[in-house]
């Protein structure tokens, strides 16, 4: 008897340590790279050259920061970045919102092919279409400016508006055919009962469309190859060239382009998880 | 006097019903127009594109029929680049057990679970070509000259062993970029099946605890139906990304030394070689896969509700 209580115990202790054991494996997996770039960027040319890629810096080479952040057009890539992720979220809330009332809530024939078309349109590889759009981004002579992807950040994003409707199914209907019927417009009621109620999804698409347009490479590096356009992809990829042999430069500006995505995180990891975990399931 | 109510009942209906008209057009003019403009209009254009001899300018267009799709069939690069496919979905596969068994784990009793969940999942929101090049370093044979050795193979000499030049070898290098791919969307992964494993009740943990079943029978019985649907899903969408993988490739290696794939194709031949017309067929084929695919997971998904 009191040896099985023992060996069961024994069990669990060497359980409990094979557990620990993977994660802290599977942690050091994920930060040795990570580390590796965080030191490289303190070090100068021939320090990065001649010690070992894990010895710590001799002297903090700030130098490296000025270069990617002003030679390095890191600086100018947050900012581009930031002017077309607040402008294209507030306006994928805008016509997503808007486009999931309508289709959602009236039973009109336009709103069904509306809603058709945008399932269809979900089933587009969305980097090989670029082949013919480009044409007409050309066309319309938005080919190097912001607004090209602005508007297909906003104009193409079918799965926000999926959320969105998802989400609407499940709220009742009863809340906004009372407020029709005691004679407010369909407008007021989309703008004081729907938007407050969408909330929640509003949140979850906010999460997908920040993380995905942050870590857009294609889009920017077709519409906006001017140097002027760069954001922090395009920006960072183009280290490559001048900087092809100056691992410590490069180290810094992506240690630059981490930390603004660090304290994101670090503030709003639980809306991040929960965000994503609706996003996907509404798929 | 009834009928005066009734005529106001209707009057006030008609107002609304035209009043919703009249939202219904509002609120999806805009929507509609760049869906139109920049979805469908090119999506038709694709069609008729794939069956024309054409450049970006669209100067000299000839129709050449099945032409180009017989290209992209009958080019070995293409192909190879299909196969290249192979190594990410087997890859997926693997990040999917492995994210499984992580998640597992977070969910027993560990401390600081929520903190490994972080770290794990932190990757994910890293931008992309900052991980490509994290990686493009990470791998690095040095040249002794102007670069030395990267991570591994520092780590790989520290042993005793000889330097390899990961990225330069074919296949190799394949099976390096898969690691970086799993590397940066385990965490997705991870996060999605904690998320499904704790919406199972605590009620039939304590249940099966009561009853004395064992870890792996908590696992069979009880979290791995619970979590069936989001598997699945997880493993179709496997397939797409497999397929339409470009970002990882394209900056690590450039597509060189066997590690192209066909969206890096597919782009290459539109804005390099100038080849619309092709690169519009293989956009075809490619969406030809994805409608199989989707085919297939609506009819999984279907028969397993």
């Amino acid at each position: 008897m009191d040896t099985t209580y023992n060996n069961g115990k024994a069990k669990r202790t060497v359980f409990t340590f094979l557990k620990y054991a993977v994660l802290v494996i599977a942690c050091l997996v994920v930060f040795i790279p990570l580390v590796v770039v965080f030191l490289g960027s303190f070090k100068n040319n021939t320090e990065f050259l001649s010690s070992n890629v894990f010895a710590l810096p001799q002297k903090l080479e700030w130098n490296n920061y000025k270069t990617a952040f002003m030679d390095g057009n890191v600086l100018l890539g947050l900012k581009n970045t930031g002017i077309i992720l607040v402008i294209s979220c507030i306006g994928t809330i805008i016509t997503g919102t808007m486009t999931a009332y309508v289709v959602q809530r009236f039973n009109t024939l336009f709103g069904k092919i509306m809603k058709g078309a945008f399932l269809v349109a979900t089933l587009f590889p969305n980097i090989a279409m670029q082949v013919t759009v480009y044409r007409i981004m050309n066309s319309f002579h938005l080919v190097g400016h912001m607004a090209a992807p602005i508007i297909l950040y906003i104009g193409t994003d079918i799965i926000s508006i999926y959320i969105f409707i998802q989400f609407l199914n499940n709220i009742s209907y009863s809340l906004d055919e009372s407020a029709i019927m005691d004679g407010a417009s369909y407008f007021t009621v989309y703008l004081k009962i729907i938007l407050p109620l969408l909330k929640p999804a509003i949140a979850t698409v906010l999460t997908i469309k920040m993380i995905s347009i942050y870590n857009d490479f294609y889009t920017p590096q077709l519409y906006m190859p001017s140097e002027k356009l760069a954001v922090v992809s395009t920006a960072l990829y183009r280290f490559i060239g001048p900087y092809g042999a100056k691992w410590e430069i490069i180290f810094a500006g992506i240690v630059i382009c981490i930390i603004p995505t660090l304290i994101i995180f670090l503030c709003l990891q639980k809306q991040i998880y929960a965000g994503l975990v609706n996003g996907s399931v509404k798929e | 006097m009834k009928s005066q109510n009734n005529l106001l009942q209707k009057n006030k209906l008609g107002r609304i019903r035209s009043q919703q008209l009249l939202t219904v057009i509002l609120f999806l003019l805009v929507p509609s127009i760049l869906l139109f403009v920049f979805t469908y209009i090119p999506a038709l254009n694709m069609v008729r594109y794939s069956f024309e001899n054409r450049d970006q300018f669209g100067q000299n267009v000839t129709f050449c029929g099945l032409d180009n799709y017989k290209t992209v069939f009958t080019t070995p690069e293409y192909f190879a680049s299909l196969k290249n496919s192979v190594y990410y979905l087997v890859g997926s596969f693997i990040q999917l057990g492995l994210a499984l068994f992580l998640a597992t784990i977070l969910c027993s009793k560990i401390r600081g679970a929520n903190f490994f969940k972080g770290a794990l999942f932190f990757p994910y929101m890293i931008n992309t070509v900052a991980v490509a090049l994290i990686f493009r370093r990470f791998f690095q044979r040095g040249d002794g000259v102007t670069n030395t050795d990267g991570t591994l193979n520092t780590i790989i000499t520290l042993f005793g062993g000889d330097p390899i030049k990961f990225l330069s070898t074919e296949g190799l290098a394949n099976i390096c970029l898969v690691f970086v791919s799993i590397w940066r969307y385990i965490g997705l992964d991870l996060v999605m099946f904690i998320g499904a494993i704790q919406s199972i009740s605590p009620d039939i943990y304590e249940a099966a605890d009561l009853d004395g079943a064992n870890r792996f029978q908590v696992f069979r019985y009880i979290i791995a139906p619970g979590i069936r649907p989001i598997i699945l899903l997880q493993m179709i969408l496997a397939v797409k990304g497999a397929i339409s993988v470009y970002e990882i490739p394209y900056i690590i290696t450039g597509g060189k030394f066997d590690t192209s794939t066909f969206v890096i194709q597919t782009t290459e031949t539109a804005f390099k070689y100038q080849k619309v017309g092709l690169a519009a067929a293989m956009t075809m084929v490619l969406f030809l896969i994805i409608i199989i695919v989707t085919i297939v997971q609506k009819l999984v998904l279907k028969e397993d509700k």
